[in-house]
């Protein structure tokens, strides 16, 4: 816990001590050190699921930097260029070929993207598995769930930028889909674009979005999610809480200072992912189609929409959801009803605190009734996705319906599924598995 | 712990190891960013060489060429142009051109490589503006009696003679830079490359 | 319920079958080789750039296919004089569409724009089978169409070379008419080549990004066994 309760430092008479005792009467520098690092105490057994926050800020950190080189020579102009492409898709190839390095940036930049996705989800999957969302860390867990709706905002401004058919046309469709919305809706399109059809002034204003808005309220979240844990403690697989037993300085007895031990782990998890990072960014950026995908290298055609026009992967899950809503109900279209399941389907991870009543936190001590629903909404959550990419088909709508009804199913009923189960006795002490 | 001494010692080569590993890392990492600023591929190809063709260029004209997005002034001197030079020696800052504005073939008394053709950027060396040309003699141009001919820079009063170098007592701290120019033929200056290319 | 899982059980093949493609060769080429890229480089500058602009592609670029620079000026650049310059056409793209009835596409990155998710290569395999399939049909304005791209607007520049294609009906195979310049094995190496110069094309230092990669993960290799090293030492506290 960070802010004023640690002791200031005490120079030892040295240039380097003269200096921090200077800075600590002026500024929480120690405080801060000792309250989120040195004197944070972590539960010791953190497991594989406890890489990926820091891994999530590894990644935001990526994104922030590629991104500001990018933007030194990304022009965000739909206009055609001389040679009758639009500037701003000639300034994505630019990069990628007269700019010393741009390839690399690029690159990083795109796989940063893909990559970001893939370590949020595996992180909110801890969070389910352990029942970190769990009182006391409810705040934290919203936050959480805020940075993803942010993130995922975030990714879509993004995607419009290169201005290839794939940027053009989703943007058109998720935009128009705003239009769904009774009354407000046909002005809050063109309010959103800023044209009657996604142009320049859509370009325009998604690279504002983009770069400056919601990376901006990406990082007040992201430390309002880190100063909300610490306040809180850290979680752990077992579930228990572990400042329930504590040593005679008030240490609890199964916790260890955050640095060393975790950012030594952790840096460890940073070159593994680097190494997974590098290997798709070196020899495959495109991800087979997925990170980079092929449409998108044609520059945006507003006569001419490509045949398959699919979301981002990292999207494709809601994009199902929102699909498989076809039917028309108390006089709104199922394209409104459409954008409602799309939403709640991301929403509804915010309501996990209250909607599980299980006597225990972590699945560790839970029964099989727990381990089926996780398992087979994680199975849903994949076959959405996988659906998402495809085209309409008969079989595809079917499908979707039934995974959409099981995936809604698995948190509205959870206030009875959870209390049904049978559960394990939770040990005094956390266990080194 | 009994051998606190040994495991500090094995823990701070880690360290070591893995900083210094990972500064490498760190500084291979930079390399992509950091060249990303240096000029691109367009910025090269719009400031490479530019060619000037001077046979049109009369005696006692001046003609103007754009190379990296300055102004490079091709004058052709007259002999009269030319015999001010040796007469403005003592007015001049740096007469022998010792500061490090031109190429070595333009280190000479008509800072050129044909003593008729000057060729060199029109940007005075104090704040940037382009000086005027004043080619006229003494008070025909508004200038003082004494003048003999040369540029005058509007902006803060610099004065420069025919071989573009700056008069003393002016804001201007050196002569007009001479940029590297090599003939191609009589009659065409390849300005902003010495070698003549493949 | 058994009907359900049945169809879960054969939804990919369903997802697969919806493809509806024609079967494309494999490009046989590869992009290390020069030589190659050279003679594919001279066939797309002098057959291909009259329609299609290659607007990202610098002159001075072909340089890396171990060409000098008075090569390029000489045998290379038609429309520009300095090598700085970009692979531009001075064709205006809505008289082109007027003429074609489609604007024909810069090629710069055509290789990456004709790919297949999940099928690394499938944008070559495309763009080698597409210019081996033009056939003659006097039913279209340019009296050329394609198997692999079914009334395109796009004449069979190569013809000469080739020699002209009819399509026959009954086997749905394509047949050589009247020979070209080239013999088939001949036409197939040149169209190998130019390919490969736009798979080249499509990125320029794609050999680079492999041979970098290889050495990135060899260091990352070697950073993550010390730093694996420290985290045991450090841990060792820990019980």
């Amino acid at each position: 816990m960070a802010g004023g309760n640690f002791e200031k430092y005490k120079s030892d008479g040295s240039l380097a001590g003269n200096l921090l005792e200077w800075v600590d009467a002026r500024f929480p520098a120690t405080s801060m050190w000792k309250g989120h690092l040195s004197e944070y105490y972590a539960p010791k057994n953190f497991n594989f699921w406890y890489f990926f926050g820091s891994l999530a800020l590894l990644v935001l950190v990526i994104q922030i930097v590629t991104g500001i080189f990018l933007v030194m020579h990304y022009k965000p102009d739909a206009a055609l260029n001389a040679n009758g492409v639009p500037v701003a898709f000639a300034s994505v190839e630019y990069i990628m070929r007269d700019v010393a390095g741009g390839w690399i940036i690029r690159y990083m930049h795109s796989t940063g993207a893909s990559a970001f996705f893939i370590v949020v989800y595996l992180h909110m999957f801890r969070g389910l598995i352990y029942g970190s969302y769990r009182k006391p860390r409810e705040l934290t867990w919203l936050f959480g769930v805020g940075i993803f709706l942010v993130l995922m905002g975030e990714a879509f401004f993004g995607y419009l930028l290169p201005w290839g058919q794939m940027s053009y046309w989703g943007a058109q469709v998720i935009v128009n889909l705003f239009g769904a919305i009774p009354v407000i809706g046909n002005d809050l399109s063109l309010i959103i674009r800023g044209d009657f059809v996604v142009g320049d002034a859509t370009l325009n204003r998604f690279f504002s979005f983009h770069v400056i808005a919601f990376p901006l309220i990406l990082l007040g979240l992201v430390a309002a999610h880190i100063l909300a844990l610490h306040e809180t403690g850290s979680n752990n697989p077992d579930g228990i809480d572990i400042k329930e037993k504590k040593d005679e300085h008030g240490i609890p007895l199964d916790g260890i200072p955050f640095h060393p031990y975790y950012t030594v782990k952790d840096i460890v998890g940073v070159v593994v992912f680097l190494m997974a990072f590098s290997a798709v960014l070196f020899f495959a950026p495109e991800g087979g189609g997925y990170f980079l995908e092929t449409p998108n290298f044609y520059p945006a055609d507003p006569l001419k929409t490509p045949p398959h026009i699919a979301p981002v992967w990292y999207f494709t899950p809601f994009y199902s959801i929102l699909r498989a809503m076809v039917w028309n109900f108390f006089g709104l279209d199922a394209k409104f009803w459409g954008v409602v399941a799309m939403g709640a389907s991301v929403v509804i991870f915010a309501f996990l605190p209250w909607l599980d009543r299980a006597p225990v936190r972590s699945i560790r001590y839970r029964g099989p009734i727990t381990k089926v629903m996780i398992t087979v909404f994680v199975i849903c959550f994949f076959i959405l996705g996988y659906l998402g990419t495809q085209s309409p088909s008969y079989w595809g709508e079917k499908i979707s319906q039934v995974c959409t009804v099981f995936y809604f199913a698995f948190f509205l009923a959870m206030p009875w599924w959870s209390r049904m189960d049978k559960f394990k006795p939770v040990p005094d002490r956390v266990t080194m598995k | 712990m009994s051998n606190q001494g040994k495991v500090d010692c094995g823990r701070r080569r880690l360290v070591v190891a893995t900083a210094a590993v990972g500064g490498v890392g760190a500084l291979g990492a930079l390399v992509p960013f950091v060249s990303s600023l240096l000029p691109s591929e367009r910025a090269k190809a719009a400031g490479a060489p530019v060619e000037a063709d001077i046979s049109k260029l009369e005696a006692g004209q001046m003609m103007t060429v754009e190379w990296r997005g300055k102004p490079v002034w091709i004058i052709n001197r007259t002999k009269e142009m030319l015999d001010t030079l040796p007469k403005l020696n003592d007015a001049v800052a740096d007469p022998k051109s010792e500061k490090n504005q031109q190429p070595e073939y333009a280190r000479n008394d008509t800072r050129s490589i044909k003593p008729e053709i000057m060729v060199v950027v029109g940007i005075c060396t104090h704040l940037g503006c382009s000086p005027s040309q004043k080619f006229k003699h003494g008070s025909e141009e508004g200038m003082a009696g004494d003048w003999l001919g040369g540029f005058l820079c509007p902006c803060h009063g610099s004065t420069f003679d025919f071989a573009g170098r700056v008069f003393k007592a002016k804001p201007a701290p050196t002569n007009l830079e001479v940029p590297p120019h090599v003939y191609l033929s009589d009659t065409r200056i390849l300005i902003g490359d010495d070698k003549k290319g493949a | 319920m058994k009907k359900i899982l049945i169809a879960l059980l054969f939804a990919p093949l369903v997802a697969l079958a919806s493809g509806g493609n024609v079967h494309l060769d494999t490009w046989p080429g590869s992009v290390k080789d020069k030589p190659a890229l050279q003679n594919g480089a001279k066939l797309f500058v002098n057959y291909c750039m009259n329609c299609h602009g290659a607007s990202y592609v610098r002159y001075k670029n072909l340089l890396d296919l171990g060409l000098t620079e008075q090569q390029v000026k000489d045998n290379l650049m038609f429309t520009s004089d300095k090598i700085g310059d970009l692979m531009g056409i001075a064709a205006r793209a809505d008289e082109q569409k007027k003429w074609f009835g489609a604007t024909p596409p810069d090629l710069s990155i055509i290789v990456r724009a004709r790919g297949e998710a999940g099928a690394p290569g499938a944008g070559a395999d495309w763009l080698y089978t597409y210019l081996r399939s033009f056939y003659r049909d006097d039913k279209r304005p340019t009296g050329w169409n394609n198997v692999v791209f079914e009334n395109v607007g796009m004449p069979h520049i190569l013809w000469e070379l080739q020699g002209t294609q009819v399509l026959n009906h009954e086997t749905h195979k394509l047949e050589l008419e009247v020979p070209g310049k080239l013999s088939p094995a001949e036409y197939d190496k040149a169209v190998s080549d130019l390919v490969g110069f736009m798979v080249w094309m499509a990125e320029p230092q794609q050999e680079f990004r492999r041979t970098l990669g290889f050495f990135v993960l060899a260091f990352l290799a070697v950073l993550f066994v010390v730093a694996y090293a420290l985290k045991k030492e450090y841990w060792k506290d820990i019980h």
